[in-house]
């Protein structure tokens, strides 16, 4: 194996960036993914795998995507909240997979919400 | 890369090995592949958490769920609510012990929030085994300054400046101790680490060892710098396999990328070092005698000077720091004299690990400021007594070579000064603590059991003195204590501190002299009136049930090993004299208190053991 330098170093420590943006909360943007009995079984899960592939393919490392139980609105399942820093998080229902990614290319990473698929702004209060 | 959006910090520390985190993780395991969510969800297993009372405990990423007291039994319901749907599971969490209502998040539960963390700055949040996480923390960009842009003066001053002193127990300013070696001249210098930890109750440095092994060998590269040693070794008992286990690979880890070797990243600076296995001898953690046990011989120490600065191992200039007291290095180096300076008070700077244990509620890790009362630290972090009902009595600090600090000083700020005034010393941060139903002369006898089985030998004074006093002690508490015993007690204890070659000696009579000095009311009542008031020596107590408060439940009669216990259901119980051999199961087994102690009663012994039937 290579000997390391102190640009390595460096290297390291931003690839392992993601991983420890989640452990101290150094993140950007929060994804919710709703996942009650209702928002699985209208797709939630799929929309989390698509989520999580958009984040990898972005190589963005300052997004966090999480789970919460169901949002109250179990006919516009599947359901996700959009939280960027300092702003008032927005709720997307409906949500699929051609949906998701073009709510996460310009609003996850943009920071425009997509307007047209949100249903409300605000959220919950959860743990 | 993968991706993950969630991350379990599992703790592997040895306590919650032991209560079952192997099997949990792997429960876990399957489950988040049954529920496809294993792609998604990462374990990683860390070192301790700190948290052990209430073991096995993970900590849930983003969200900083604490979970704690996992099962097998409770996986599947647990992955369902929070990993699957996102609930966090409440069962599991921590709960107020007053409210009992659960507290989800970790830094909100008492036992963390009080706490500052350097030393255990990754515990519990890095894998110790994986490099790339130690280096995402700032892992040896501390070394890299240090080997690049800083002369040894400079690191030794920065050190100096910051006030660091060994955590190892005698406190000594680290700066200084590598100043000294590093005027030495040589061919060959050694940095050595001491990882031994014999106090009884001690935990601390096999934490850090085991939670994050890097920030050691960091500190010991940064020391080698600064005194000019290539070699290095690094002090372990054998009791301690996981620790060894995860410096192993950290080592290897080091090696492989060239963090250990020649031409350390890039600077020209070459240092290796090894793990030496100790037998576990107390009196081996003393410097002299831990080098001599390297050098293969009998581990024994030796008169100094010559100090080990000058003429260490193998007659080298070498230094010896603790555990502790190097994984505080590299912080130090990336940010300063001033930034370590800023917690804790004038002479006793930065914050201290102390290992909770005894009758408190939280066993564990902790790690605060220098200057916290010591109130703060038992009651707010340690959550009080483990039994509700029982009064604090005592807490001991500094191990064997330390003291019992009672009740009225439980104010004072932690600090090497205010401890020392109190008769104990801070040591390496065993905090063993006691409730009301300790015997105090029982405790300092414990003490000197110890010392007395863990003195090498090679002096009169600690080898022989150690056993009369224990003598002394073993008479008191059996009821053959004479008038008299208290003085000579203080004698002998102050010619065995003066005259003893070792550490070992010089300090081993300090538990007897603390509980003289603030419990010599009890070691009176064991030699005068051969009483025992917490009902610990056998021979000086009995033990009685109130009639008006015993429910007859029964409870006492099941635990008793001697039957000596009669009595119907529903009616008070009582206990047979001449069969009770005071071995107190009744009396922690009463959920009502209602068994009281009293002094002693001359008794025949019995010839067999009889049974009674009804209580006429
Ligand atoms: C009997 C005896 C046992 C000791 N045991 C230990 C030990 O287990 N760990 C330790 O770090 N220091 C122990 N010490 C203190 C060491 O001799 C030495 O002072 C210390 O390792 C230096 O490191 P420091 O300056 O970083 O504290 C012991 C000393 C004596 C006299």
């Amino acid at each position: 194996m290579a000997k390391l330098t102190i640009a390595d170093l460096k290297k390291i420590k931003e690839k392992q960036q993601a991983t420890f943006n989640l452990r101290e909360g150094g993140y950007r943007a929060k994804v919710t993914v709703h996942m009650g009995t209702c928002g699985i079984a209208a797709g939630a899960r799929d929309i989390m795998t698509a989520l999580i592939d958009e984040i990898t393919e972005s190589k963005v490392n300052d997004v966090i995507t999480t789970t919460s139980g169901c949002a109250g609105l179990c006919a516009r399942e599947p359901m996700m909240t959009v939280e960027i820093a300092d702003n008032t998080p927005v709720k997307y229902g409906d949500v699929t997979v051609d949906k998701l990614k073009e709510i996460f290319k310009d609003h996850v990473l943009g920071g425009t919400p997509v307007e047209k698929y949100a249903l409300v702004m605000g959220s919950e209060t959860t743990y | 890369m993968e991706k993950y959006r969630a991350n379990l910090l599992m703790c592997a520390g040895t306590g919650c090995v032991a209560s079952g985190t192997p099997k949990v993780k792997d429960a876990l395991q399957e489950e988040l592949e049954k529920q496809g969510l294993a792609d998604e969800v990462k374990i990683v297993l860390t070192g301790c958490n700190g948290f052990c009372a209430e073991g096995p405990v993970m900590l849930v990423y983003p969200e900083e769920i604490f979970y704690q007291k996992l099962t097998v039994a409770e996986v599947p319901k647990l992955v369902e609510e929070h990993f699957l749907k996102g609930r966090p599971y409440e069962k599991l969490m921590f709960k107020d012990p007053e409210k009992r209502a659960a507290i989800p998040l970790m830094n909100d539960i008492p036992f963390f929030k009080h706490q500052v963390l350097r030393v255990l700055r990754n515990k519990g949040l890095i894998d110790p085994d994986s490099l790339d996480e130690y280096i995402a923390r700032d892992g040896y960009m501390a070394a890299g300054k240090a080997l690049t842009e800083m002369t040894p003066e400079d690191i030794i001053q920065t050190i100096k400046d910051a006030g660091i002193r060994g955590r190892g127990g005698a406190g000594f300013p680290t700066g200084l101790k590598w100043e000294f070696a590093s005027k030495s001249v040589a061919d060959q210098k050694f940095m050595l680490c001491n990882g031994d930890e014999g106090d009884p109750g001690a935990f601390m440095d096999r934490s850090v060892m085991e939670s994050d092994p890097h920030s050691v060998i960091e500190g010991m590269l940064i020391g080698a710098k600064a005194i000019g040693a290539s070699k290095g070794v690094i002090y372990v008992r054998a009791e301690y396999p996981l620790a060894v286990a995860r410096l192993e690979t950290a080592i290897k880890l080091c090696r492989e990328n060239g963090l250990l070797g020649e031409n350390i990243l890039g600077s020209g600076f070459n240092f290796d070092l090894e793990i030496y296995l100790g037998a576990g001898a107390f009196v081996c953690g003393e410097e002299t005698a831990l080098m001599r046990s390297i050098e293969g011989k009998r581990g024994m120490p030796r008169p100094r000077p010559p100090f080990p600065a000058h003429k260490g191992l193998w007659d080298k200039p070498s230094v010896l720091n603790n555990v502790e007291t190097l994984a505080q290095i590299a912080p130090t180096i990336l940010n300063g004299a001033e930034w370590y300076k800023s917690l804790g008070t004038e002479k006793s700077t930065g914050t201290k690990v102390f290992a909770l244990t005894g009758d408190i509620k939280n066993v564990g890790l902790v790690e605060v400021p220098m200057g916290t009362p010591l109130k703060t630290i038992i009651y707010d972090i340690g959550g009080g007594m483990t039994n509700k009902k029982k009064k604090f009595k005592s807490v001991q600090m500094g191990g064997p070579s330390g003291g019992c600090i009672p009740e009225d000083h439980i104010d004072i700020p932690v600090t090497y000064e205010d401890i020392v005034k109190t008769g104990a010393i801070m040591g390496s941060g065993g905090m063993v603590v006691m409730d009301e139903d300790t015997c105090m002369v029982s405790t300092a006898k414990f003490f000197l059991e110890f010392t007395a089985d863990e003195s090498c030998g090679k002096c009169t004074p600690c080898r022989v003195g150690t056993r009369v006093m224990l003598d002394m002690l073993t008479d008191i508490t059996e009821g053959r204590g004479q008038e008299g015993d208290i003085e000579k007690l203080e004698d002998l204890s102050r010619d065995i501190i003066s005259t003893s070659l070792c550490g070992l000696g010089q300090t081993a009579p300090n538990p007897v002299l603390s509980t003289i000095r603030y419990f010599k009311h009890e070691y009176e009542a064991h030699i005068k009136d051969h009483w025992c008031e917490a009902g610990i020596c056998s021979d000086l107590c009995s033990f009685h049930i109130s009639e008006e408060l015993c429910k007859g439940c029964g409870a006492c009669l099941r635990a008793c090993p001697q039957e000596a216990i009669v009595g119907e259901k529903k009616k008070a119980h009582r206990i047979i004299q001449e069969l009770c051999i005071q071995c107190r199961s009744c009396y922690d087994t009463c959920k009502f208190a209602s068994i009281e102690v009293k002094p002693a009663i001359r008794k025949e012994k019995p010839v067999s053991a009889v049974k009674e039937g009804g209580d006429k």
